[in-house]
């Protein structure tokens, strides 16, 4: 997958004159990026992309960005260049779209091996095919060493929602339930493990993966979706927030039907960390009628993105805008909305 | 060690609460001395398992809550020097100090990095022999070793760019200055038991014998609670005064004896001044004159800081259990985790912080048991 067959160039590692719009710049482009971004709009080399117009009537644009800036760039299950296009093309899924065409701009660091950013950039072209999408227009900028930290990768995406589709963090309904497509925390601590230099007995691998493909079989079902979102930073516990808050209900979470992997749980308890607050790459929590909760769930399960899915909660008229939880033990509390970054506990 | 399934936990859970509800006949006040207790209570909602007679109350225990102000002052002052990485556990980053915090402190460019090992701190003073790494000491016996191992193999190796600022405090100390309050309510403690799987059980024996009262060593899962709770209410109900031990798969009789002797050798105990409480005769350590060139206080020219925090704080009487959070007219309001007045409210592991996260500002009814399934 990351072998490449064109010549490497004179240098091993990126040069300030990759970003300099001259010679460099122009052998970058045509030895790193073109030969596996091989989409016809790309290849045109224009200044932008040129996009037929959705022709459906009724039908709207989707639009949506991202920036990614993770270190380490490359851990079990992913790399930056992957999580660059998951980001974007999850951020149009969950908003009912069918993803299309995506921008990515690249800040480079003076001194990053080619060979990374080749790497880098296979992924994404093989993200790209998994998730039905194509990079139509992009940029490269390369800063000094010491101004970035390898690569920074920002990708724009624009999806097309059919006529009649209309889901939004604000029709969540007092009865409907919350499903989640599988364990969560898997991203957050497969980064943090490599981070730490933690080795469980088992690899935890980062749950990365677009999910156009599972978006795609949920809405084709025709159950009354309310909405979705991809718990990405701030984890499960932030979506769940911003349901209460703009669909203006309380959520009532089951803490022992959360899926979370043991050693995801274990890596958590040892990071001093709570896996309702880490990052996942791969997974949606939808809000669905009850009545289509179950048939939701049954095809969830079957789709290879969903395996792992469960009923978590659901949406009650008591306390709106809060999130309360049963604990695992019986226990009841609140769920707080994380205040700036969780930093791990001394003991 | 098998890990349970959550289904196991809670029927195991409803178990332990059963059989404390039979066995209690009056009312009993029961203190948890460790922090990281209080936020699994609060967090699990253990309280409200409980019959309506068992009030626990929360205790001390929260080493990031008790270092006091001045010494979050002198990190700052230290971690300012242009030459300085400041290296510190996480939740120390975001206390308050008269001036900002440290995460502020390395926004505005000041070097300071979160470990999780103090050992790591080793690491990087060799790394960069060019700097001086200044290893942030606090906590209780159970952090104590690993910082004095820390200290130890600095002196060892020679690595005269590394030093610690020490704030080590001790458990039965606080244990005994709460006791000997004359408005003291605690007839039973949890035993901390991450400091016991330090330093045993020996020094708690004195304690239960003087104030006649079980001390029950215990956990921080939530059925380690429970059990704690279990044997502790049995032997209050019976009149026995003793120290029993719930968490015998941790915590040996003699603790660890190797880490007891590394801290014999790096410290040796000293007046200390908590936060919230003041100054508690013989209640923490200090390193030994031999290992001046590695404590920070010494290392570093600090001046005096003096401090003062607001009056309207009642973290004493939280820290002593005299007070529940719920009781202060600031809670919620003027004091918050965003902008603490005082010590109980500073880590998540102080009462007022864990009260406020979890949605305690109400108090909760207690529950009835299976009325919230999610197919209810």
């Amino acid at each position: 997958m990351t072998s490449c067959p064109v010549p490497t160039g004179r240098y091993a590692h990126v040069v300030l004159g990759h970003g300099s719009g001259g010679r460099l710049s122009q052998e970058l482009l045509e030895q790193v990026f073109l030969p596996v971004f091989v989409g016809k709009t790309l290849a045109a080399l224009e200044d932008h992309a040129s996009l037929p117009s959705p022709a459906e009537r009724g039908a709207r644009l989707a639009f949506t960005t991202d920036s990614f800036v993770v270190n380490p760039l490359f851990f079990p299950g992913g790399d930056i260049g992957r999580l660059s296009i998951c980001g974007t093309v999850n951020d149009l899924c969950m908003g009912g779209a069918i993803a299309h065409s995506l921008s990515a701009a690249f800040v480079l660091e003076e001194g990053l091996p080619l060979e990374d950013l080749r790497r880098i950039v296979a992924s994404m072209a093989q993200t790209c095919r998994e998730a039905g999408v194509e990079i139509v227009t992009g940029d490269t900028k390369v800063v000094e060493r010491g101004k970035a930290d390898g690569v920074f990768i920002t990708t724009s995406g624009l999806g097309a929602v059919p006529a009649g589709r209309a889901l939004s963090i604000s029709n969540a309904r007092v009865g409907d339930a919350l499903l989640v497509s599988g364990p969560i925390g898997d991203h957050g601590i497969a980064i943090l493990s490599v981070r730490e230099g933690l080795d469980f007995e088992t690899t935890l691998v980062s749950d990365c993966a677009p999910l156009a493909s599972l978006t795609h079989a949920m809405l084709e079902l025709g159950a009354n979706i309310r909405c979705m979102r991809d718990p990405t930073r701030g984890g499960l516990s932030s979506v769940l927030h911003d349901i209460a808050r703009q669909s203006k209900v309380g959520i009532w979470l089951d803490e022992a039907s959360v899926p979370v992997r043991p050693e995801v749980r274990a890596a958590s308890e040892m990071l001093g960390l709570d896996p309702l607050y880490i990052a996942c790459e791969g997974r949606l929590v939808a809000v669905v009628a009850p009545e289509d909760a179950q048939r939701l769930l049954s095809a969830v399960r079957a789709h290879p993105l969903g395996q792992g899915a469960a009923i978590i909660g659901r949406v009650v008229a008591d306390h709106p805008g809060l999130v309360r939880m049963r604990s695992r033990i019986g226990g009841e509390r609140v769920v707080p909305l994380l205040s700036g970054e969780q930093l791990p506990r001394i003991c | 060690m098998r890990r349970l399934e959550p289904s196991e936990s809670q029927r195991l859970a409803e178990h332990w609460a059963d059989r404390i509800a039979r066995i209690t006949t009056r009312p009993w006040k029961i203190m948890e001395v460790c922090g990281g207790q209080t936020q699994a209570i609060v967090k699990f909602g253990i309280d409200q398992l409980l019959p309506p007679e068992i009030e626990l109350l929360h205790g001390p225990g929260c080493p990031v809550c008790v270092t006091p102000l001045e010494m979050i002052d002198r990190a700052q002052a230290i971690a300012r020097s242009p030459d300085v990485i400041f290296c510190s556990f996480g939740d120390m980053l975001r206390v308050p100090g008269s001036d900002g915090d440290l995460l502020g402190l390395k926004a505005r460019g000041a070097d300071i990095r979160v470990l999780y090992s103090p050992l790591d701190a080793l690491t990087i003073a060799r790394q960069n022999p060019e700097r001086r790494v200044v290893f942030f000491a606090i906590g209780f016996e159970t952090t104590a070793p690993a910082n004095a191992m820390a200290i130890h193999q600095a002196r060892e190796r020679g690595l005269s760019n590394f030093s610690a600022l020490c704030s080590h405090v001790l458990a039965p100390p606080a244990m005994l200055a709460i006791l000997r309050d004359p408005e003291q309510r605690v007839q039973a403690f949890l035993g901390p038991g991450h400091v016991c799987s330090v330093m045993g059980l020996s020094e708690y024996e004195p304690i239960a014998a003087q104030f006649s009262m079980p001390i029950v060593v215990t956990g921080f899962e939530p059925l380690d609670l429970l059990e704690g709770l279990f044997l502790t209410v049995q032997h209050l109900e019976a009149g026995r005064s003793c120290v029993d031990n719930q968490y015998a798969r941790v915590v040996r009789a003699q603790g660890n004896t190797a880490s007891r002797a590394l801290l014999a050798r790096v410290f040796e105990v000293c007046d200390s001044k908590w936060r919230g409480i003041g100054v508690l005769p013989m209640s923490g350590l200090r390193l030994r004159d031999e290992y001046r060139a590695h404590d920070a206080l010494h290392v570093f020219e600090l001046g005096a800081v003096t401090t003062e925090e607001p009056a309207e704080c009642i973290s004493g009487s939280i820290l002593r259990g005299l007070k529940k959070p719920t009781d202060c007219p600031a809670f919620g309001k003027r004091c918050t985790p965003e902008s603490p007045l005082g010590a109980t409210m500073v880590s998540s592991e102080g009462a007022c912080a864990a009260y406020h996260a979890y949605g305690r500002a109400v108090p909760t009814a207690r529950l009835t048991r299976g009325t919230q399934g999610l197919q209810a």
